[in-house]
């Protein structure tokens, strides 16, 4: 790749209460599009993104744009333009739509339009507290708030999470709008999804990254997506049926 | 009949009371999980700073009385500030030195107290309408509890207001339910400890000096007494939550008052039976989140 990385991630480890999580990432996130973070339930993959925000505790080196990040206080990182759609969306229950939407604005013009062409749904819920919404409802309020500002790269953690097969096409289609304005670092075990949509892809496996390279690479390589993802052609004990599925065993 | 009036509008006044002091520790426990020990030294500077404002002015007028509890406000929001910017603020997601670091200010702050005003309780006079009575349906009511009434329903109300309609009251509001997803939105979370600290300080103020007034005597363990029971009325209403402080402080008072009366002076011991019910059929409260 000759351009610059918007995100260079060096010898990242991560630990929760003294405990090692992730042990030692190094990766590159390309300025365009989709790149996809796979690897097994456990490995590290929301670790990974949670110590780049500074929401665990970490140590390594994170540059966004060559400025390092790794040593900001979480707010910091996300003025600097990294927006975040966590697991398990994260929405604020009590407060409605609109404000949930309110709080993410940080700049004097958010795209309020933008958001409301891709969820059209949320206009129409804005007074719903968000906590009475459906997951599919929350998942796209937890979207829509990143995508209210103009950031330089979006971390996504499982968009796709427990939703019902309408709304990850719905998910996923928004997701691919929003990378046409900004690139996406995206942890998915859909993947189904991460054909559709990323270029590029990470594989974390033992706290590391054993792989990178194109999406498209990876999934078609039926060694190297039974190896490190556990997914194959064939069943295996304790394994979903494959191929078309979601990687690894049940969560940790 | 007129007994029952009594003790259930003592009760509410008492509850008002209560509530001056349980909305911040509420409010401050839910954003910042940190129990505020000192709260009740909060309290107490602002009843002594107060009562000396008061005696400069003139004890028995309106004025020097509102002023009085101006001034209660603006000393418990700034002694609030100064506790969690000096004391909390470097001990930030260490939070069992942050409450270790309020019991040691309450205790100091005692001392301190004492040593400034003395160890014994000084008498004070207000506007004289405050120990007079009001007949209600045949019971004369004490017209401090009017006031006492009232303060809370106008500090409840801004409250409410504030945390509805403003962003600030919006940012409080998230990161009660969920902090690091506010900071995950780009939002120094920070800012609004020190706020909730100060308006805590500045409703915990005013409490001190109406509860001064209410018990027509000030002391360096004005704030601890009080305390006790707005820790109890924050566990059950849940903490966190500023409609279960308002709740729960006047259930707790009622309840208080009914069993002083009815039930040979047992208040004390009924409030305290009351949490241990609360704590074992509902953990997080009548009105908190799961814990």
């Amino acid at each position: 790749m000759s351009t610059e990385p918007i995100l260079d991630v060096e010898d990242l480890s991560s630990s929760i209460a003294g405990q090692q999580v992730v042990e030692s990432v190094t990766f590159r996130v390309p300025a365009t599009g989709i790149t996809a973070v796979l690897g097994r339930n456990g490995v590290g993959k929301t670790s990974t993104l949670r110590a780049i925000m500074g929401l665990n505790h970490r140590r390594g080196q994170v540059r966004l744009a060559g400025e390092r990040i790794d040593q900001m206080p979480t707010h910091r990182i996300v003025q600097r333009g990294v927006g975040y759609v966590p697991e398990d969306r994260e929405v604020f229950a009590g407060l409605t739509v609109a404000e949930n939407l309110a709080l993410a604005e940080r700049q004097a013009q958010p795209r309020r339009e933008f958001v409301a062409e891709l969820f059209p749904d949320l206009v129409r819920r804005k007074d719903q507290r968000a906590g009475t919404l459906s997951g599919g409802q929350q998942q796209m309020v937890s979207v829509a708030r990143a995508l209210l500002n103009d950031n330089r790269i979006l971390l996504v953690d499982e968009p796709t999470k427990g939703l019902a097969p309408k709304i990850v096409t719905e998910v996923a289609d928004a997701l691919r709008e929003a990378s046409k304005l900004v690139p996406i670092l995206l942890v998915e075990q859909n993947l189904d999804v991460v054909r559709q949509l990323a270029t590029d892809a990470i594989v974390i496996a033992g706290g590391r990254v054993v792989h990178t390279g194109s999406a498209v690479g990876i999934l078609d390589d039926e060694d190297l997506t039974r190896r490190l993802l556990g997914v194959s052609a064939e069943t295996h004990p304790g394994e979903t049926h494959a191929g078309q599925s979601h990687t690894g065993e049940a969560r940790s | 009949m007129s007994t029952l009036i009594l003790t259930l509008i003592t009760g509410v006044g008492l509850g008002a009371l209560y509530f001056l002091v349980a909305s911040g520790l509420s409010l401050i426990y839910g954003l910042m999980h940190v129990l505020n020990f000192a709260h009740g030294a909060f309290l107490t500077l602002s009843a002594f700073i107060g009562w000396q404002v008061a005696q400069a002015l003139g004890t028995a007028s309106w004025g020097s009385f509102l002023v009085s509890i101006l001034v209660g406000a603006v000393v418990g929001a700034i002694f609030a500030t100064l506790t969690e910017l000096v004391l909390i603020r470097p001990l930030y997601e260490r939070h069992i030195e942050q409450v270790l670091v309020t019991v040691g200010l309450s205790f100091a702050s005692v001392a301190l107290f004492e040593g400034i005003w003395g160890t014994d309780a000084i008498n004070i006079a207000g506007p004289p309408w405050l120990i007079g009575t009001t007949n209600v349906l045949g019971a004369s009511i004490p017209n401090k509890y009017w006031v006492l009434i009232a303060a809370a329903a106008i500090v409840l109300i801004a409250l409410v207001v504030f945390l509805q309609k403003t962003r600030y009251g919006m940012i409080i509001r998230a990161g009660v339910e969920n902090r690091a997803m506010v900071t995950a939105l780009g939002i120094d979370v920070r800012r609004s400890f020190t706020l909730v600290f100060a308006i805590g300080g500045a409703a915990a103020g005013i409490g001190g000096v109406l509860a001064m007034h209410a018990q027509t005597f000030v002391s360096a363990h004005l704030g601890s007494t009080l305390l006790i029971f707005a820790f109890i009325v924050t566990v059950v209403g849940g903490l966190g939550s500023l409609t279960g402080a308002a709740v729960a402080s006047v259930l707790v008072a009622v309840l208080q008052q009914v069993a002083n009366t009815y039930l040979g002076g047992t208040g004390d011991f009924i409030v305290v039976i009351l949490l241990a019910v609360v704590l074992l059929v509902r953990p997080s409260g009548l009105m908190g989140r799961r814990a």
